[in-house]
């Protein structure tokens, strides 16, 4: 149950954000989530889209860098302490969290953070077997 | 490996032979010099020599050197040896400073270089059953007639397409069925990312062998560009004060160009003014054995090689003269150390899935001199987390520290943004110097 991210290289120079967000606003690519890690030197935007394909086509084809990686959508209960059960049940586990970010979104009383972990199948597993709810990639489609 | 020769007389003499035509062409050439261009008539005088006492190549060292600015001092025509109602062709290199540096040919000239660059063809196993695109520059550069002469010598079926428009030159690629490739060895590589980029298989195209010159190339683009067109690259070498391209060509041995010695009479002079021996890196000077519209007598090229008489498994008998390292123009100080930029290419290219798209900007912070290489970021090099990203950027430092011996910044960059060349390419800015 993995959902597709998208990540795109943003030289840090200014403008480039703005160019960026503006190609996906006048495609009609809407951003799920978000999210944009700084260096000094660049940035990393990271995104869920519905239609993913569609945006990594375009992204290319306007000469910026894309890759697609496989992250954990996870709906969290939208109340204090929600994340942390979340995160403890993957470190009981060795799982290690690279980065996440939350939904721009959200669906009712949850809150829904991206996740990439370094080992994706379990987990998922471990996830699961706590009870915590994955999206799917085409419930991601329908937010 | 094919052994055709284009003149396998000369290319096969024996050197002891070779060294006899070498003689006979100095003392013929001097001379020649000595009673049409009072440059080296004056020159001479001034050492107290005459042609007589150039009995042959053992005596080389008693002629005065030329350079580039004694050129420039007898533009336009002064160097000529000839009445300029012979000249037949006045190519001109581009000018860094002003006025560019002109060239003269007799029609003798132009048949001998033309001879010259069929051989290279034959080199590159080109014959009279290819289809050459020539995209080189045609006009005052001498890179595209020169490419131009020697494919049609040889009977080849000769695109004359020139530079640029690099889509349209895809498409005449494929529709003509194109076997061979002439054109700077970064525009090589520019065709290959359009290639790519346009989607075009190796299997569409007919692309045998390029011949690739006008820059200095490294044997990691070589390997490069063979990978990305599914080709020989061969590097040719020339400049046109000397003649044009062909001046030396490589083989399909892929171990150094052999100069034309019958032709040509190359030298390895040291900073002392002194020649060196085989082996030794200096710069490569030129005596024009064969040419009448302008001879020059030990020209400096300033590009730094070495030269060897190692016998080459071709079986072609002239010297081999290495890869250029760079011009000592190129040359970069960077707090005192000596950088060529075909080092920093060598460094870029050690780290895996850099493409050679790169710029050296050199700056001057304070009293102390900065360097930053920006590279552009390939597909292949993006990752989802910038641990990754920073790794990739500290691997290319490691690689220019331990390579190139420089401590570097380096800026990844959008791919696309860095500029293109459709000739020479242009990798450093000094600002240094602008300041």
């Amino acid at each position: 149950m993995y959902v597709k991210q998208i990540s795109v290289f943003i030289e840090n120079t200014p403008g480039r954000l703005a160019h960026f967000t503006k190609l996906l606003g006048d495609n009609h690519i809407d951003l799920v989530s978000l999210s944009v890690a700084d260096t000094t030197h660049f940035g990393i935007l990271r995104g869920i889209v519905a239609d993913y394909e569609k945006a990594v086509e375009l992204i290319s084809a306007n000469g910026y860098t894309v890759k697609l990686t496989d992250v954990l959508a996870v709906s969290v209960p939208d109340k204090p302490g929600g994340l942390a059960d979340v995160l403890q049940a993957l470190a009981d586990h060795d799982i290690v969290v690279e980065y996440l970010y939350s939904f721009v979104r959200n669906a009712g009383d949850h809150a829904l953070i991206i996740f990439r972990v370094d080992k994706l199948p379990e987990a998922e597993k471990v996830l699961s077997d706590a009870g915590v709810k994955l999206l799917s990639q085409d419930e991601v489609r329908g937010l | 490996m094919e052994n055709r020769y284009w003149n396998p007389t000369m290319e096969t003499m024996p050197r002891e032979q070779l060294r006899a035509v070498q003689d006979e062409r100095l003392r013929d050439v001097v001379r020649r010099v000595y009673e049409n261009v009072p440059f080296y008539r004056h020159k001479m005088q001034q050492l107290g020599i005459t042609p007589g006492d150039i009995h042959g190549v053992c005596d080389i060292e008693k002629l005065p050197f030329t350079e580039k600015h004694d050129l420039r001092d007898n533009y336009p025509f002064d160097m000529f040896a000839v009445p300029r109602s012979e000249i037949v062709r006045i190519h001109a290199s581009s000018g860094t400073t002003g006025k560019p540096t002109v060239a003269g040919y007799t029609s003798g000239d132009i048949d001998r270089w033309a001879e010259l660059m069929a051989r290279a063809m034959y080199c590159a196993n080109v014959g009279k059953n290819d289809i050459v695109q020539v995209a080189y520059g045609y006009g005052l550069f001498t890179g595209g007639l020169g490419a131009h002469y020697g494919a049609e010598r040889v009977g080849a079926s000769v695109i004359p397409i020139s530079g640029g428009n690099t889509v349209r030159q895809l498409m005449i690629m494929e529709d003509f069925g194109s076997t061979a490739l002439c054109c700077t060895p970064s525009y090589a590589l520019n065709l290959a990312e359009a290639l790519e980029k346009e989607g075009i298989s190796l299997d569409r195209l007919k692309l045998k062998s390029g011949i690739f010159g006008a820059e200095p190339w490294t044997e990691d683009m070589r390997k490069h560009i063979e990978e990305k067109l599914g080709i020989d690259a061969l590097n040719v070498y020339g400049l046109s004060e000397v003649m044009g391209p062909g001046v030396a060509m490589e083989c399909m041995c892929k171990n150094g160009m052999h100069v034309w010695e019958d032709h040509f009479l190359p030298e390895i002079i040291g900073e002392d003014g002194k020649g060196l021996s085989y082996g030794q890196q200096g710069d490569l000077t030129f005596t024009t054995l064969t040419k009448h519209g302008m001879p020059l007598l030990r020209y400096r090229t300033h590009d730094l090689c070495t030269l060897t008489d190692e016998p080459c498994d071709c079986g072609r008998t002239h010297v081999r003269m290495g890869r250029v390292m760079g011009r000592t123009d190129d040359m970069l100080i960077i707090r005192g150390v000596n950088v060529f930029p075909s080092q920093i290419e060598h460094a870029l290219m050690q780290v895996e899935g850099v493409a050679p798209q790169y710029q050296i900007v050199v700056d001057r912070q304070g009293i102390l001199d900065t360097i930053e290489v920006q590279v552009e970021l390939n597909p292949s090099m993006m990752s989802d987390t910038i641990k990754d990203m920073e790794t990739l950027e500290r691997k290319l430092v490691n690689s220019l520290a331990s390579h190139a011996l420089i401590n570097a910044h380096v800026k990844l960059c959008q791919p696309g943004t860095l500029p293109r060349s459709e000739g020479k390419a242009n990798r450093v800015t000094d600002k240094r110097k602008l300041k």
